[in-house]
């Protein structure tokens, strides 16, 4: 076909550098179709959705304010990806983090801001890992799938939360349901004047030297990868390959926890029940389109917040859904998992 | 008389290394052929090339005196070639019936109670005892096999293949199979019965084809054989080696004791039958045996990756683990695996590879000491005459190479114990020759070496003592001068009266 051959071969260098942009490419050829039936000009909306939220102060910090939870949700996605532990329940810890945060807040008032916040920051780290550690457990134990255990415990935490919400912390007055307020102490700080844009963004830049730090610079993080590129080696090569899964698990949980004490302490200051309109998810695509590693998650977390962003203003100027930034990250999603199952094939010319 | 099929001046190249060269090969309806021969020696090649899954690099493959092209395994099967593999292509949550209609295309309506008779019909003609209505998952493995011949009968094959069909059966099976086939010959099917057990081959067939190194040997007519001369062809003379052991003196002082060792496989069969042995310092065992026959299981015990039902090692008067693989490193015992892939990571670079088993040695604190794992890593290469640098995946190497790498991970910790396993299974002439030069050095620095090899040729040269193994059980120890090609062949193949 198209005088193209498909060989199963490790692919060349320039191969694997063009399948980030191939996927970006097929996604916007995707999105054109759908952005035609909605009866708008693709190239207009494009623009709008990649160049406009450059041009105004404050959609450029808005993209840094939603990168904060998608490039720690990557990181937390990363961490259990990198050890072939395949957590889709980075919504749920992160949900779990937000509950601690909203538990832990509101008592923290006579604390130092510095100490507040690191309560804030260990008890999300701690509620995201517990959440996280029943399916691990069940993995290493047992050998249960951990992509259904973890999935499926995303609902068990949000519908408890909303009967939370609902129940006991319904504001009595207005009849909100919403927690308690955070005491000002635990609040994350803002990083810019009149901005969104909180202390959460320096953590998730830390959370990825950390992910490069431990994946590159420590022997945990070589013996988590040598677990997720070859199980059955890894155990001959004496690492504990159970050991290292449930330890990445339950970081990846943490982290997962710490993208939700985030929002709640960097931005609502209480907790609501839409407050990750499914970060732990997008984290996913996030994890997988950077390629694992910190520079591609700190990219894709910033191009999907440009998505976000970009689809958010292109709705409202150019009356298209604004579920579009959703299907054009799905889009993504699905176009790079194709794109990198040709990283183990070469496509060369055909030989006449 | 026409035959069925017929493979002429049939050849098959998988890169430099030659699977079958110029076969020719007829088979006639009605007969049953053994395809006999060592691991490697290219039987299942030959099969796979009449079922379609591969094609010839040349040569014809005529049936009814026709030329056919097989491209896929649907081409074998419009032909009538049936194939039935070790490993069943059943679907366990369905019925006998409806894994038999699976697997035949054509029309989008089942209707079950038209499938049921038609199955039942043919399993009746065939005298094959099977239920339609069974779900397969909770039919023994003899009947699941049943299931295979059948989907093969129902899609009116000529041909039946079977690769080591009895591999997989307890003995009572094995007897039930042989009533089968013997019928199904009757019926004037053609059968090609893909085996190197002796016994069953003189028992089924009418007709032998040899195979050794990818050649067609000899073909003979069994009444007029016998197993000691089957056993002849299959091994062959002695081959020439530049290296071989030839000082068989060992150390009185015994460094590795094995006593008892049995184990159950999850079926419940016993795959090792109290296994013992002793090794002395400066000592190659060698095991020999066709593959199958406990040696994985053996190894995998031995390597520390799965307990035994029963039974103990000793090393150095130090008990093994059998399940703490940190335990092998303080201990000096340094392995070889069978299978190379499942020891290293493709995506990992060669030097993590060489020092992953002993990271501990490369890290401070938590941190990797990198400098000192490219150091080590380097020296390893040159040292060892790898053909890679410190940064290349190890995906990039060739079967020679990523032995090499092996060799030189373990060989570098100078280990007590050696256990190797098909330490030139898949390597070219030149690294066989390096990693058997590597292995007599150990010898003499005074390491216990177990060689597990499905190599005859390889373990005779190298080994001091030889035990053969079969079907889980040690069947004779020979000292190395005194073991001859032909008794170690019958052996092998379970003839015991050879010792």
């Amino acid at each position: 076909m198209f005088g193209l051959k498909i060989e199963r071969a490790p692919a060349s260098l320039l191969q694997r550098f063009m399948i980030p942009i191939i996927a970006v490419a097929i996604t916007f050829i995707l999105a054109s179709i759908l952005i035609l039936i909605a009866g708008a000009n693709p190239l207009e909306v494009f623009y709008e959705i990649l160049f406009k939220p450059f041009t105004k102060r404050t959609s450029r910090i808005e993209i840094l304010v939603q990168a904060t939870p998608l490039i720690l949700t990557g990181v937390a996605v990363a961490f259990a990806f990198s050890a072939g532990y395949y957590n889709i329940g980075a919504e749920g810890q992160l949900y779990a983090g937000a509950l601690a945060a909203a538990l832990v807040g509101p008592k923290l008032a006579p604390l130092p801001q510095f100490m507040a916040i690191i309560i804030m920051l260990l008890a999300g780290f701690i509620a995201g890992a517990l959440w996280a550690l029943l399916p691990a457990l069940l993995k290493v134990k047992l050998q249960v799938d951990e992509v259904v255990t973890t999935l499926l415990l995303n609902s068990v935490i949000l519908f408890f939360i909303s009967a939370l919400l609902n129940g006991i912390w319904r504001d009595p007055i207005s009849g909100w349901p919403k927690s308690p307020a955070i005491a000002r102490s635990a609040e994350f700080p803002q990083i810019m004047a009149r901005s969104r844009l909180h202390f959460g963004f320096i953590i998730a830049l830390l959370s990825l030297l950390a992910l490069w730090w431990v994946l590159k610079r420590t022997r945990f993080g070589l013996e988590l990868k040598a677990v997720g590129l070859g199980k059955e080696a890894a155990r001959f090569m004496n690492i504990k390959v159970a050991k290292t899964m449930l330890a990445a698990a339950l970081i990846s949980g943490g982290i997962a926890g710490i993208a939700g004490v985030s929002e709640v302490a960097g931005l609502h200051h209480y907790l609501i029940d839409g407050i990750s309109p499914g970060y732990g998810y997008t984290g996913i695509i996030v994890a997988t389109f950077g390629s694992l590693n910190a520079l591609g998650i700190a990219f894709a977390g910033l191009f999907l917040a440009l998505i976000d962003t970009g689809s958010l203003s292109a709705s409202r100027s150019l009356g298209i859904p604004a579920y579009l930034g959703d299907v054009i990250q799905a889009t993504l999603l699905l176009a790079t998992l194709v794109a990198l199952l040709l990283n183990n094939y070469q496509i060369r010319r055909k030989d006449a | 008389m026409q035959a069925l099929v017929k493979l002429e001046n049939i050849s098959k190249y998988f890169g430099s290394v030659i699977a079958n060269e110029n076969i020719h090969l007829e088979i006639f309806s009605g007969e049953a052929l053994a395809l006999l021969g060592e691991n490697g020696a290219g039987k299942t090649t030959l099969s796979k090339m009449l079922f379609g899954m591969y094609k010839p690099s040349q040569g014809a493959i005529y049936i009814n005196n026709r030329a056919v092209k097989l491209n896929s395994p649907k081409d074998a099967i419009d032909h009538g070639i049936g194939f039935v593999s070790q490993h069943f292509s059943l679907v366990p949550s369905l019925s006998v019936a409806e894994n038999v209609v699976l697997a035949k295309e054509g029309g989008a309506i089942l209707d079950l109670k038209k499938i049921n008779e038609q199955v039942a019909a043919t399993a009746k003609k065939f005298g094959l005892s099977l239920k339609p209505q069974a779900i397969v998952s909770e039919l023994s493995v003899g009947e699941q096999q049943r299931v295979e011949i059948l989907k093969a009968l129902y899609r009116e094959c000529k041909l039946l293949i079977l690769d080591e069909p009895t591999a997989v059966l307890t003995p009572q099976d094995v007897r039930a199979l042989f009533k089968t086939l013997k019928s199904l010959q009757e019926k004037g099917l053609a059968i090609i019965i893909i085996t190197h057990k002796l016994d069953e081959v003189i028992e089924i067939s009418d007709r032998v084809a040899i195979l050794r190194h990818g050649k067609l040997v000899s073909t003979e007519i069994t009444k007029e054989t016998n197993a000691r001369a089957l056993a002849n062809l299959m091994v062959g003379r002695d081959t020439i080696a530049v290296s071989r052991n030839t000082d068989h003196r060992v150390d009185e002082q015994i460094l590795f004791a094995v006593k008892d060792l049995s184990l159950k496989n999850k079926r419940g069969l016993k795959v090792l039958k109290d296994i013992s042995f002793n090794i002395h310092a400066s000592e190659i065992l060698g095991i020999a045996g066709v593959a199958g026959n406990g040696q994985t299981e053996l190894l995998r015990v031995l390597n520390g990756l799965q307990k035994p039902d029963r039974g103990e090692a000793v090393l150095a008067k130090q008990k093994l683990s059998f399940n703490d693989s940190q335990h092998y490193n303080n201990l000096q015992i340094g392995r070889i695996p069978e299978d190379r892939h499942k020891a290293t990571i493709a995506d990992l670079s060669v030097a993590e590879n060489l020092v992953l088993e002993h990271i501990e040695d490369f890290s401070k604190a938590g941190q990797l000491s990198k400098k000192a794992i490219n150091q080590y890593a380097n020296k390893l290469i040159k040292d060892f005459q790898i053909k890679a640098k410190a940064n290349d995946k190890a995906r990039t190497l060739s079967g020679g190479n990523l032995q090499k790498l092996i060799l030189a991970r373990t060989l570098a910790k100078e280990p007590k114990l050696l256990i190797v396993a098909q330490p030139t299974r898949g390597v070219d002439v030149g690294a066989s020759e390096y990693v058997h030069q590597k292995l007599l050095e150990q010898k003499r620095n005074g390491a216990a070496i177990l060689l597990i090899s499905d190599d005859l040729d390889e373990v005779m040269r190298l080994s001091d003592r030889i035990l053969v193994i079969y079907e889980g059980e040690i069947m004779a120890e020979f000292a190395a001068e005194d073991a001859s090609r032909e008794g170690l062949g019958l052996l092998m193949a379970g003839n015991r009266d050879a010792a």
